[in-house]
Order: structure tokens, then C-alpha cells, then sequence
């Protein structure tokens, strides 16, 4: 089972989790990302999740392995969706876990960080009012195709 | 030589297109940039953009060989 990976179907957290466990392991903390109906002041009804899946599961596990030099850690792993997701779904799941909190906190805020900055995953936003715009950070709709 | 490009999100919408094969005579992803930006009107300056060759992070000035698969990443918006 790989530690970074991209997934179609729902995340399954709790079994996620499980593979976290060490008997070395003070705690774990996890993050769990998920579709809110809004954005920049728009209602959302859905987002698609599009991925440029060899490179982002080769990024994603350069991002683990770089957090457990990082980091003291006893496991991290991240698995992040693709394809159309409604309202409320995990759209990303993080965890680490650690004999110590603090490193457990650090990284796991460090994971999520870095898979927002680096991995090549790009969302789309459906509007309520029929638009829908890819976001390309500084975070604004952008491209939208000219009609015809 | 011939090029293999896939685009994703708002550069795949701009070509109308997920992937090309091109005939080119650029020899670096940004005189390909160049190439491709001009014929799809995408919007973004390649300072923008990150480039990867054969599903490895390449800089600008990589040395592009007949054959090779190209995807030029728009800002990440993973999250």
C-alpha cells in the first residue's frame, strides 16, 4: 500500500488511521480536507478534482519522505481524491503519528502544506450559477474558455 | 522531433485538447512553451509555470529528445 496515494472512491479514514499505528507512537494527529459550498463569496455546488497522476503520487511520496527526515515520526501518509466530489465529501486525508505530539502537529500541518504547494492536482469549482473556473493560486477562477 | 504534450485544468480547456503529438524544432521546454502558448492564446508566462519531462521536474533549459512527453503545470490547487 503506497503512502501517497490518489483515490476515486471515498476516502476510507479509519483504515487510513490503522496504518498509522506503532507501539512506539505517542498519538496521531490527522487533517481532513473537505468540500465547503462556497469560495471567494460564490456558492459551490460540486468540485472536480483533476490530477496529473504519475508525477503527484511521485511528489506526493517525495513530501512523506522529506516529513519523516523532518520530522521524529512513525508513520505519515496522505491520500488525496480525484474526479467530482459534492458538498461536505474528504477531498484530502492527512495523518502522521509520533512518540511526541509536537512532531506529530508539525508534520502533519507541514504535509498538507506542501501537497497544496507542490503536488499537481488542480480543482475546479462549480458555481451555483451554472459557471465553473479552475483555481490556479493566488487562488482566483482563471481561463474560463472563451465561448465557441 | 516529435513532442507528446498533455495539458491539465485551464491549459488543457484554452487547447480544447488533453494531449498533442508535435513536430517542433524547440529544443528546451521554453522555446516549446513559447511554441504552444502562442498557438493556444494561453494566458500564463512560463514564470508562472512549472515543467516536467517524462514525469520528472525539468528546468526550462532541458535538453528535450525525439520522443519525449511534456506537461507544462499551471499553479496547483490540490487541498
Amino acid at each position: 500500500m503506497k503512502r501517497f496515494a490518489l483515490s476515486e472512491a471515498p476516502i476510507d479514514a479509519a483504515s487510513e488511521k490503522a496504518r498509522l499505528e506503532h507501539p512506539a507512537a505517542g498519538g496521531c494527529v490527522t487533517f481532513e480536507g473537505w468540500v465547503r459550498n462556497h469560495s471567494a463569496a460564490r456558492a459551490v455546488t460540486r468540485l472536480d478534482y483533476q490530477a496529473y497522476g504519475s508525477l503527484a503520487e511521485s511528489e506526493g511520496a517525495a513530501i512523506l519522505d522529506e516529513a519523516c527526515t523532518r520530522f521524529e515520526l512513525r508513520a505519515a501518509r496522505c491520500v488525496h481524491r480525484v474526479g467530482t466530489l459534492a458538498i461536505g465529501e474528504m477531498a484530502v486525508w492527512v495523518g502522521a503519528s509520533a512518540d511526541h505530539r509536537d512532531a506529530a502537529f508539525a508534520a502533519c500541518r507541514w504535509i498538507i502544506d506542501e501537497v497544496k504547494r507542490r503536488v499537481p492536482i488542480w480543482k475546479n469549482e462549480h458555481y451555483a450559477d451554472g459557471e465553473s473556473g479552475w483555481l490556479h493560486p493566488d487562488d482566483t477562477p482563471v481561463d474560463i474558455p472563451p465561448p465557441g | 522531433m516529435k513532442i507528446r504534450l498533455l495539458y491539465f485544468a485551464s491549459l488543457a480547456d484554452r487547447a480544447g485538447r488533453a494531449e498533442e503529438i508535435r513536430d517542433t524544432v524547440a529544443t528546451n521546454p521554453r522555446d516549446l512553451y513559447a511554441e504552444v502558448a502562442r498557438e493556444h492564446a494561453f494566458a500564463f508566462t512560463a514564470t508562472r509555470l512549472r515543467v516536467a519531462v517524462n514525469d520528472a521536474l525539468v528546468g526550462w533549459d532541458h535538453a528535450l529528445a525525439d520522443g519525449d512527453e511534456v506537461v507544462f503545470l499551471p499553479p496547483v490547487s490540490g487541498g
